[in-house]
């Protein structure tokens, strides 16, 4: 099996280490921050993190560097950095482990990034229901602020830089960057119409930059090592650097696997996975969180970076693969994303908010056997008209594991509709739909 | 919901709780330059104390950050984590999102409900434990899972979740609970 250097999980693979600041320092830890405020200007971090090829692994993969760029310099007021800590794609925990087990890596990187984008204060918004991972942010805000690395008066720079924990309160939505910023200002979580971007209009209307937990943690080796270094990880010139893949579903060994971009999902699953948990085969996967389409064996050989599942038909996103073994029905695994995508529309955008509704209620028919010959056009239908209706993409992610369900596996629907219509008459009454 | 039009209107408000915890909330309000941001952390605190946001905890916080209690009210009900009435000492909340579903999340629905007689929604009637059904809680690779009150318990069997309930029961605590959170745990080398 192919052994690759470690980047983000390299630390806490050591036996012994804690994530302490003693710990962290001994690994060479705020090394990059010193350098940074002794050595370099904000726009010369910018562009190492431009030349870095480093692209956001929230989900959407929108390049650090040039993010960044968009923060302008004459705002006379505040500017803020939020770190996206609100891990709620389902098939996604790679964020956790990162903030739980070298939560200094990623303060680090947050520093680092409010002197790049001139922003004193930052937060962590961190999902309601990581509890120990606020607890050890907290722990660790605090050793860093009191040996300077943080607070008034960074390491002699005469900059201050405060970083505070956010604990939402159990809401997907609030990972949507502008509904995390509509949830820290206090509000319901609901997603903004852009433009305006948080880049120009963000937290209380003033320049923000958002970015995920892993993009945050790249940062301090993005800088200690240069952008050459990382943009010759993965699949350069698009895909740099490495992700850590979160395995989940019918394999046998899941969890969190660092590799450069562009190993295969083969790779992934087969090798570091250690294959299929039974003797069924796989029958399916989902590349990138509950958000991206399904595939199939036939996509094992794809690369895992942007271009190549996006070449694929689905996407690379927050990086969360499930496996799926032969005899999943694909109706009822569809159903249950459906479910999930059902109860964390915001509601602010009909489509989205009727739109799920009425899937899940669809499919819940199909699934319970009272499905309709029509049902299937009434997918098709509602699918094609949510996506780019919405306000935020998460009304096109919605539609996803049906309309890739229905690409690859129809028949299972036409089989239950099938079987419907022969095991009872047809019926006038539409199931109540409880949830 | 309980909450009738009282909420707005009421005036024999007692404002207490808040009192109690005057350097952590002077805290929190430290944090943010518009006040309204402290709202969630507030609540998050009045929950950790009554195990609810109370009525009264909405209005003396809508005090705190110049809010009216409608606007604190409309902000709770979006998120799911806030329990507008009271519940069992314990939340137990099992994750049914597809990732745990695919290993077994279904059971350990089941195993709860046969072992404490209760179903979704309810609690014991000793008050010691409330049944949830929620959507993912990132922890989908160590599936199935559940989260007992700030605690994760994963990779749940029968036996396994005998054991959370007996011990939670028994001892308040429960040693199985997940500690900072790796896996998988690198090879010996
Ligand atoms: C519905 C929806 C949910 C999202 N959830 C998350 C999330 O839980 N964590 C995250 O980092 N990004 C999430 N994102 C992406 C963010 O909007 C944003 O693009 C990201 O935090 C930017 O950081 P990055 O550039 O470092 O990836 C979500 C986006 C959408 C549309
Ligand atoms: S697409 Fe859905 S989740 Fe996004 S803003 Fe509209 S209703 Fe809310
Ligand atoms: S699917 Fe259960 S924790 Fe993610």
């Amino acid at each position: 099996m192919a052994t690759y250097e470690k980047i983000l999980l390299k630390n806490m693979e050591q036996p012994g280490y804690t994530g302490s600041l003693a710990d962290y320092e001994k690994a060479g830890g705020y090394r990059a921050l010193r350098t940074v405020l002794k050595d370099m200007k904000p726009d010369q971090v910018i562009e190492v993190v431009k030349k870095s090829g480093l692209r956001g692994r929230g989900g959407a993969g929108f390049p650090t560097g040039v993010k960044w760029g968009f923060i302008p310099k004459d705002h006379p007021g505040p500017k803020y950095l939020c770190c996206n800590a609100d891990e709620s794609e389902p098939g996604t925990f790679k964020d956790r482990q990162l903030m739980e087990r070298d939560p200094h890596q990623m303060l680090e990187g947050m520093a680092i990034t409010c002197f790049a984008i001139g922003a004193q204060t930052a937060y962590i918004y961190i999902r309601g229901e990581f509890r120990l991972g606020a607890k050890i942010l907290e722990k660790a805000l605090q050793e860093a602020n009191a040996a300077g690395y943080l607070g008034e008066n960074v390491l002699g720079s005469g900059l201050t830089i405060n970083i505070f924990v956010h604990l939402g309160a159990g809401a997907y939505i609030c990972g949507e960057e502008t509904a995390l910023l509509e949830s820290l200002e206090g509000k319901r979580g609901m997603p903004r119409f852009k433009p305006p971007f948080p880049a120009t209009h963000g937290l209380y209307q003033n320049p923000t930059v958002v970015n995920n937990v892993e993009t945050m943690a790249n940062i301090p080796h993005i800088i200690n090592r240069g952008g050459e270094w990382f943009a010759s990880i993965g699949s350069p010139p698009k895909s740099c650097g490495t992700r850590v893949f979160c395995l989940s579903g019918h394999v046998k060994r899941p969890g969190n696997y660092e590799t450069p971009m562009g190993i295969t999902f083969r790779e992934l699953i087969y090798e570091l996975g250690g294959g299929m948990r039974s003797d069924k085969p796989l029958k399916a996967f989902i590349p990138g969180g509950a958000s991206a389409p399904f595939l199939t064996p036939e996509h094992l050989d794809v690369k895992m970076d942007f271009e190549s599942v996006a070449l694929a038909g689905s996407m690379l996103g927050s990086g969360g693969v499930t496996v799926m073994e032969e005899g999943t029905n694909m109706v009822w695994a569809a159903l249950r994303l459906m479910e999930f995508f059902y109860h964390e529309s915001c509601g602010k955008c009909t489509p989205c908010r009727e739109g799920t509704s009425w899937l899940v209620q669809t499919l819940q028919r199909i699934w319970n056997k009272r499905g309709r010959p029509e049902d299937i056009g009434v997918l098709d239908e509602l699918c094609g008209n949510i996506p780019g209706r919405t306000v935020c993409a998460f009304g096109d992610a919605a539609v996803s594991p049906i309309v890739s369900t229905l690409r690859h596996w129809r028949g299972e629907y036409e089989a239950l509709i099938l079987e419907a219509q022969e095991t009872m008459p047809r019926s006038k009454e539409i199931p109540v739909f409880t949830h | 919901m309980a909450i009738g039009p009282e909420l707005l209107t009421s005036t024999n408000e007692c404002f207490m709780l808040f009192e109690r915890f005057k350097n952590e909330v002077d805290d929190i309000l430290s944090r943010y330059p518009v006040k309204r941001s402290a709202l969630l952390p507030l609540l998050n605190l009045a929950q950790r104390e009554e195990g609810f946001v109370s009525e009264s905890a909405m209005k003396e916080i809508a005090k705190i950050l110049d809010l009216t209690p409608a606007q604190v009210f409309e902000t709770v009900t979006f998120y799911t984590m806030f329990n507008l009435k009271p519940i069992g000492k314990f939340h137990l909340q099992v994750c049914k999102s597809l990732m745990c579903a695919l290993v077994g999340s279904d059971d350990v629905v089941m195993w709860i409900q046969k072992k404490l007689g209760i179903a979704q929604g309810q609690t014991t009637a000793d008050n010691i434990f409330t049944l949830s059904v929620v959507e993912c809680l990132g922890s989908c690779g160590t599936g199935p899972m559940m989260q007992v009150n700030d605690d994760y318990y994963e990779q749940l069997s029968e036996e396994k979740v005998g054991r959370v309930l007996d011990d939670l029961k028994r001892d308040g605590t429960c040693s199985l609970k997940t500690g900072p959170f790796m896996y998988p745990q690198p090879l010996a080398k």
